[in-house]
């Protein structure tokens, strides 16, 4: 009874081991495969050979993406925008979201039901109008009319976001403070906003991800090459050719990849209690 | 009770409180000057003469310009005219809402003086205005980004919907012109287009519901597997897993259009070497291609769900197991009837959501094979794995039939608010906010 309750037991410890050993082939083949991709000396798909391992190994593509291309600036580009909007949204977010959870004032209700209603619409959908709006006050290929345009964008989802994680700030606090005769910027600054730094933390690294995975309000903005963002620029390597600049656009997707996969990973106990905890999805 | 009556009596003795918010009606500020409140009477005629007044013509001709859209071509340029109208509408709803405040403070200012209190100085009124004021100058800010680069490109695009904007209406050459219903009738009752919108609808459901459960399952399972403390380095294999979250989807995704690719791909090579099976047309044949889709989408989406549903496995009661075990239930037993109902209720409102994201998830349908293989017969350039989203895109940037587009996603949006806000009405944030009041 006893043993065949272990061997039972070790069956089942095997079938897990073995189950989670093919997925992390499965996970980690493609990032394997484009850094073997990356140092491969031909260019194109087809050269790369069926070998992990491969014959010789150069580290060209890397040297030349810095030489022969605009990478180097789209990189400066990208973090610069990524901090930008970073900083813009959890500003706008933090404030709009203290409004709403810890004021009450007349249209409060309908503006929440309003940002509600308009976070469902696609930002897809908005892009022929932003276009239009941008071309009329000049921000048109500008960084700044990029870092708007995402911030706006993150503006609602986020403020429920924050909302949500707010309200579970217990109100006792803040009326302690204001017996004291603490005003409301020192209430807000003080007491509630430095209790909210997770999910201040969760959006400032959600929004400064964000510009490194936009390519199609970035390509929108964004029309002098040396103005572009990391995933234009990645994009215009292989757009069509893929054959050609394959080994290249491996290289660079990597470096590109690089910051944001460390950011996440080391971040991930608080992106996972920011996901689960306050957020407008549980 | 007698005191309030007097107090009551003598309050309708007086009538400035209707004199100051009439002459507030007839001209901002001057109720107050009645009141006086000199400083901040002068301020508002001074804001109404000079900066009010003067503009009102401006937004009476950009009115004007919204229901026209411009008369002559290359001169008046139907967007821009659009775009200012929007701007103009919501101006004037501003002003609007300050001439009624001007009414209301009048008359509340007017109440204080009839029953005998003292109005108070510029600076107590400042305080006041800083105090009540505040959570409408914290929002201002966050209210400006929103009404510029959300409220008006959505309302922009709902006015689109009923215009005869494309490729050969194209301002300033043209001037645009409303044309009601037409786009959502031509969408939805011309044969070809309509056999189109149901087939791409149809994926666009599939793929979603598709999506959504192997994503969940295969993210609940392995989550499941790696709860069992047995397991050895769980914290890294769980790091290892979570990689393809890390990645930014945008690259993942274009690593995989080059490793899917029919003749030079790595996964082809492996299965022809591997398991003897010839070239498999993964981005010709849309059957193929809706598999790598899910696959692909499988790879990017497992890792969150794996975490989320971590998340809610840790924080499962332990009573209830103990009490389990007490009562002799097996491991099984324990997981059919306590883990799986507990997730199931936790995940519930997340998978609508996640239904709701894969409904618009462009990027994966774009990225991966543009929305192609072709399909013989299908309107405005809709492709065998177009969403409705992706074709939309392709409306608006390939074709140049803004109308259609614009009309579509107005469709697309409608469905996507019904179910959205039915669940959202049941999640925890929102609850909380009914037991607030």
């Amino acid at each position: 009874m006893k043993s065949s309750h272990s061997l039972r037991e070790g069956i089942k410890l095997l079938f897990t081991y073995f189950f989670i050993l093919i997925m992390l082939i499965i996970v980690l083949f493609p990032v394997v495969w484009t850094f073997v991709s990356s140092l491969n000396p031909g260019q194109s798909l087809y050269s790369s050979e069926l070998s992990l391992i491969p014959k010789d190994i150069t580290w060209n593509h890397y040297k030349k993406l810095f030489k022969e291309t605009d990478f180097g600036i789209w990189y400066k580009n990208t973090i610069k925008v990524a901090f930008a909007s970073s900083a813009v949204t959890v500003i706008l977010v933090t404030l709009t979201a203290y409004a709403f959870s810890r004021q009450r004032f007349a249209g409060r209700k309908q503006s929440l039901v309003a940002m509600l209603v308009l976070q469902m619409f696609p930002g897809i959908m908005n892009m022929v109008a932003i276009y239009v709006l941008l071309n009329l006050i000049g921000l048109l290929d500008t960084h700044l009319g990029l870092v708007l345009v995402y911030a706006g964008g993150a503006i609602p989802y986020n403020t429920w976001l924050m909302k949500g994680y707010m309200d579970g700030i217990p109100k006792s606090l803040e009326e302690a403070a204001l017996i004291d005769g603490a005003g409301n910027w020192t209430t807000m600054w003080k007491i509630i906003l430095p209790l909210t730094l997770p999910m201040t933390s969760v959006i400032a690294i959600f929004s400064f991800v964000a510009p490194f995975g936009d390519f199609l309000f970035a390509r929108l903005v964004l029309t002098t090459p040396t103005k572009w963002t990391l995933a234009v620029g990645l994009n215009d390597f292989i757009s069509g050719k893929f054959d050609k600049n394959y080994t290249q656009f491996a290289a660079g997707s990597l470096l590109a990849a690089l910051p944001v996969t460390i950011l996440y990973l080391s971040m991930q106990n608080l992106l996972i209690g920011g996901l689960t905890k306050g957020s407008v999805k549980g | 009770m007698q005191q309030q009556f007097k107090l009551e009596k003598k309050e309708l003795q007086s009538f400035g409180r209707y004199s100051s918010a009439f002459l507030s009606a007839v001209f901002m500020g001057v109720g107050q000057l009645f009141n006086g409140q000199w400083l901040k009477g002068i301020f508002l005629i001074l804001l109404n003469t000079f900066v009010i007044i003067p503009n009102l013509p401006v937004l009476l001709q950009n009115f004007k310009g919204l229901i026209t859209l411009g008369e002559i071509p290359m001169e008046d340029h139907s967007l821009f005219m659009m775009i200012y109208g929007i701007i103009s509408v919501i101006l004037a709803l501003l002003i609007l809402f300050i001439y009624i405040a001007n009414i209301r403070d009048a008359y509340k200012n007017g109440l204080i003086k009839d029953k005998g209190g003292k109005t108070k100085g510029f600076k107590g009124a400042l305080r006041d205005m800083m105090d009540s004021g505040f959570p409408y100058l914290i929002l201002l800010p966050g209210f400006i980004c929103i009404i510029f680069f959300t409220l008006l490109p959505m309302v922009f695009n709902i006015l689109i919907a009923f215009t005869n904007y494309d490729l050969y209406h194209s301002p300033p050459k043209h001037i645009l012109k409303y044309v009601g219903l037409k786009n959502f009738f031509d969408v939805l009752t011309t044969t070809t287009w309509a056999r189109t919108f149901k087939n791409v609808l149809i994926w666009t459901i599939i793929w979603s519901v598709l999506a959504t459960l192997t994503t969940y399952a295969l993210g609940g399972f392995v989550a499941v597997l790696l709860n069992n403390p047995r397991i050895k380095f769980r914290k890294i294999i769980r790091t290892l897993l979570i990689l393809p979250y890390a990645i930014p989807s945008f690259i993942s995704i274009l690593i995989w259009k080059g490793m899917l690719n029919t003749h030079f791909g790595v996964i082809n090579k492996i299965l022809t070497s591997v398991f003897s099976i010839q070239n498999i047309p993964w981005f010709e044949n849309a059957h193929y291609t809706k598999v790598a889709i899910v696959l692909v989408n499988l790879w990017l989406g497992f890792p969150y769900s794996m975490m989320l549903i971590t998340g809610i496995l840790q924080g499962l009661p332990n009573d209830v197991y103990e009490a389990a075990t007490v009562d002799g239930a097996n491991g099984l037993q324990k997981f059919r009837y306590i883990t799986l109902p507990l997730v199931l209720f936790a995940i519930a409102p997340l998978l609508i959501m996640s239904f709701a994201y894969n409904f618009n998830n462009f990027n994966i349908i774009y990225l991966l094979n543009n929305g192609n293989p072709p399909i013989f017969g299908y309107q405005g350039g809709a492709g065998g794995t177009d969403i409705l989203i992706s074709w939309v895109y392709k409306l608006t940037f390939e074709k140049l039939k803004f109308n259609y587009a614009a009309a579509m996603s107005l469709i697309i949006f409608i469905l996507i608010v019904g179910f959205s806000v039915y669940n959202f009405t049941r999640t925890k944030s929102y609850k909380e906010e009914e037991m607030l009041r």
